[in-house]
């Protein structure tokens, strides 16, 4: 194909692309880097009877004039990044010099939004990403092994909690292990405590959460593992059997092996949406126990207020961490492509 | 499959079809739980005294003289103009679905057919853009769409949707294009066809199976966003996952729990169908980012 028939065809895309994601990034940057004017005060003197006092008050109409003239605020540098709210390097060197021992320093790191968020999502990311690798394997190994009658069956369910919204997933997921539903029943009548709330306990909503993170996308991993294992030489299989492989270590040396690419590819494509988590803390109204970066940015975006330089302050973080996160994928494509050309 | 060999012990096959019913009931029985429970009173659905008044209905009973109840949907269709927001989602869906598979397939297109060494490029910077979460970009568009006066309207958040879309589109169809034999649109454009009309006379009409596939992506992309649509949309133009999750803000009283309960199930049923008709699709949607790459 040709350099100029080429370019018609991707200019569509490639321009929506640059014009709403790149551009975009851009601005989030820049964003970052600008805090909202201050309001303009002005002295008035109020002379009464008794004398005269002057009064500080905000002039409206000059703020409007300033924030109206330069929408986006002030240049502030990397002050945003630096507060209180995102890198908290003031606070993290008082508490390190502060505290004696290190639980005293990730508690007190703890009350810091931005590292409670990323103690968060790296939690969720680094548990639900294996568990739902296993998972998926266990419940593809499985299927497999059941009648061909039942495995459209099977798929069918199995798709269910993946496609439906994250949202609503979670909330019919909170709904059940309210104290007052089904779930929540059972594990207070499994603690034997008929007062257990997992609403109000932290370490039980996180691991609601992890368990919804697993319960979602499993069905992911299963139905690409399903679909690996159709492609399984039989002879290979065959040629363990005879060797005397047990059935454990047909599977164990045989078929994760031939399952690693995609393992691989799974392992991938969720540590990127397990990064982002977002859904399931707004769903199981869980903020007051867990937050996520993405939940912070999406919090100081909304409400009346709209911080958002805060917020893009925060994106920037994250688009960082994801960049770690692909950061391997990138290396080793980028050399896979050196030894084909 | 059927050597003998390969049979297995009786324990391990009952082990086997009993943790594959497990999982069946982990998946479905949540939503046919949430289901049966749209059709009763809220006291019955999170009831105090006794769980298993959420199957019985006892209060459903009392209140409603029966033992299944619209109320629930009739607050929220009704009373709480869901919708409203139903027909948001409808218009966003199909805009979107449209648009990005027509994007889409001109520049995945493109991408299989052109050897040269930045199709390679363009593909990673897809990925890069795939990876990074929609609502960090979000806060980019705030201030310029304030700005020109275009936020909270139903076209803004459609073509944002599209824009996001796009990476995840373009490797799809791109793999399934691949997949189309080169042969094809050679020999048209030897028969004296211009590249497009190669594409239009030749590609288009085999090409379905693997545009309907990225279009149902495109479509679950679309329906169940929550990050893009909730901040760009004005409360008038809410689609169905932010108007449920304001219920959940605003109604959190007595009773009007149940209006989320029936909005959560009127919004899962649509996709019910469409596991149920579209099943391979999906299935070989998924699979075909992971096989080939």
């Amino acid at each position: 194909m040709k350099h100029r028939t080429f370019f018609w065809f991707f200019l569509p895309t490639g321009f929506a692309m640059f014009l709403f994601i790149a551009l975009p990034i851009v601005s989030v940057v820049t964003q970052s880097l600008f805090a909202p004017h201050e309001a303009v005060f002005v002295e008035v003197e109020n002379c009464g009877p008794f004398g005269c006092t002057t009064e500080t008050t905000i002039d409206q109409d000059a703020t409007r004039a300033v924030r109206d003239a330069n929408p986006i605020g002030r240049f502030v540098g990397l002050d945003i990044y630096l507060d209180r709210g995102h890198l908290a390097i003031n606070e993290v060197r008082e508490a390190w010099a502060t505290s004696e021992n290190w639980g005293q320093f990730r508690n007190a790191l703890g009350n810091l939004p931005f590292y409670r968020a990323m103690a968060f999502t790296l939690t969720y990311t680094f548990f639900v990403t294996p568990a739902l690798i296993l998972l998926g394997l266990l419940i593809a190994l499985a299927v497999n092994a059941v009648t061909q009658r039942l495995k459209g069956l099977v798929i069918f369910f199995s798709l269910l909690p993946f496609t439906v919204t994250p949202l609503i997933g979670s909330l019919v997921l909170f709904w059940m292990i309210d104290s007052r539903g089904i779930l929540g029943n059972v594990v207070s009548y499994l603690a034997g405590d008929p007062d257990l709330s997992i609403k109000a306990s932290t370490p039980l909503m996180w691991a609601a959460i992890i368990i919804w993170g697993i319960w979602h996308s499993a069905p992911f991993a299963f139905v690409v593992f399903y679909a690996g294992l159709q492609t399984l030489p039989k002879d290979q299989l065959e040629a363990a059997q005879i060797d005397g492989a047990s059935r454990f270590q047909q599977v164990r040396f045989v078929i994760i092996p031939h399952l690693m690419p995609l393992v691989t590819f799974v392992a991938l494509i969720m540590l990127m949406d397990n990064f982002r988590v977002f859904e399931p803390i707004v769903g199981f109204s869980a903020s007051a126990h867990a937050t996520s970066l993405s939940w912070i940015i999406f919090n100081d975006m909304g409400g009346e207020t709209r911080q958002l330089s805060a917020a893009a302050a925060t994106s920037v973080l994250t688009i960082i961490g994801v960049a770690f996160l692909l950061s391997p994928v990138l290396v080793r494509t980028w050399r896979d492509f050196k030894v084909k050309s | 499959m059927a050597s003998k060999a390969q049979n297995m012990p009786l324990g391990l096959k009952i082990a086997t079809y009993s943790f594959v019913a497990i999982w069946v009931i982990m998946a479905a029985f949540p939503f046919l739980w949430t289901a049966w429970g749209s059709f009763k009173v809220e006291l019955d659905f999170f009831s105090i005294s006794n769980w298993t008044n959420a199957i019985t209905g006892e209060r459903t009973q009392l209140t409603h003289g029966s033992r299944f109840t619209g109320a629930g949907y009739e607050g929220a269709w009704v009373q709480e103009e869901f919708w409203r927001a139903t027909i948001n989602t409808s218009i966003i869906c199909v805009f979107v679905v449209c648009t990005s598979l027509t994007l889409g397939t001109l520049g995945g297109y493109a991408l299989s057919r052109s050897g040269f060494r930045y199709t390679f490029w363009l593909l990673i910077i897809a990925l890069i853009f795939r990876a990074l979460p929609p609502i960090t970009l979000v806060a980019g568009y705030m201030l310029p769409f304030f700005e020109w006066n275009v936020w909270g309207i139903l076209p803004t958040a459609i073509i944002v949707l599209v824009a996001m879309n796009q990476p995840f589109t373009l490797w799809m169809l791109h793999s399934f294009f691949q997949n189309i034999p080169k042969e094809l649109d050679e020999s048209a454009k030897v028969d004296g066809c211009t590249q497009f009309q190669a594409f239009r006379f030749v590609i288009v009409p085999v090409m379905w199976p693997g545009v309907i596939t990225t279009g149902l992506f495109s479509f679950l992309l679309a329906y169940n966003d929550f990050a893009v649509t909730s901040m760009l949309l004005s409360e008038s133009n809410r689609t169905m996952v932010p108007a449920i999750a304001a219920f959940l803000g605003t109604t959190y009283t007595e009773g009007q729990v149940m209006f989320a309960v029936a909005a959560v199930v009127s919004a899962t049923a649509p996709l019910f169908v469409l596991v149920l008709i579209f099943q391979r699709q999906i299935v070989s949607g998924l699979t075909a980012g992971a096989v080939k790459g």
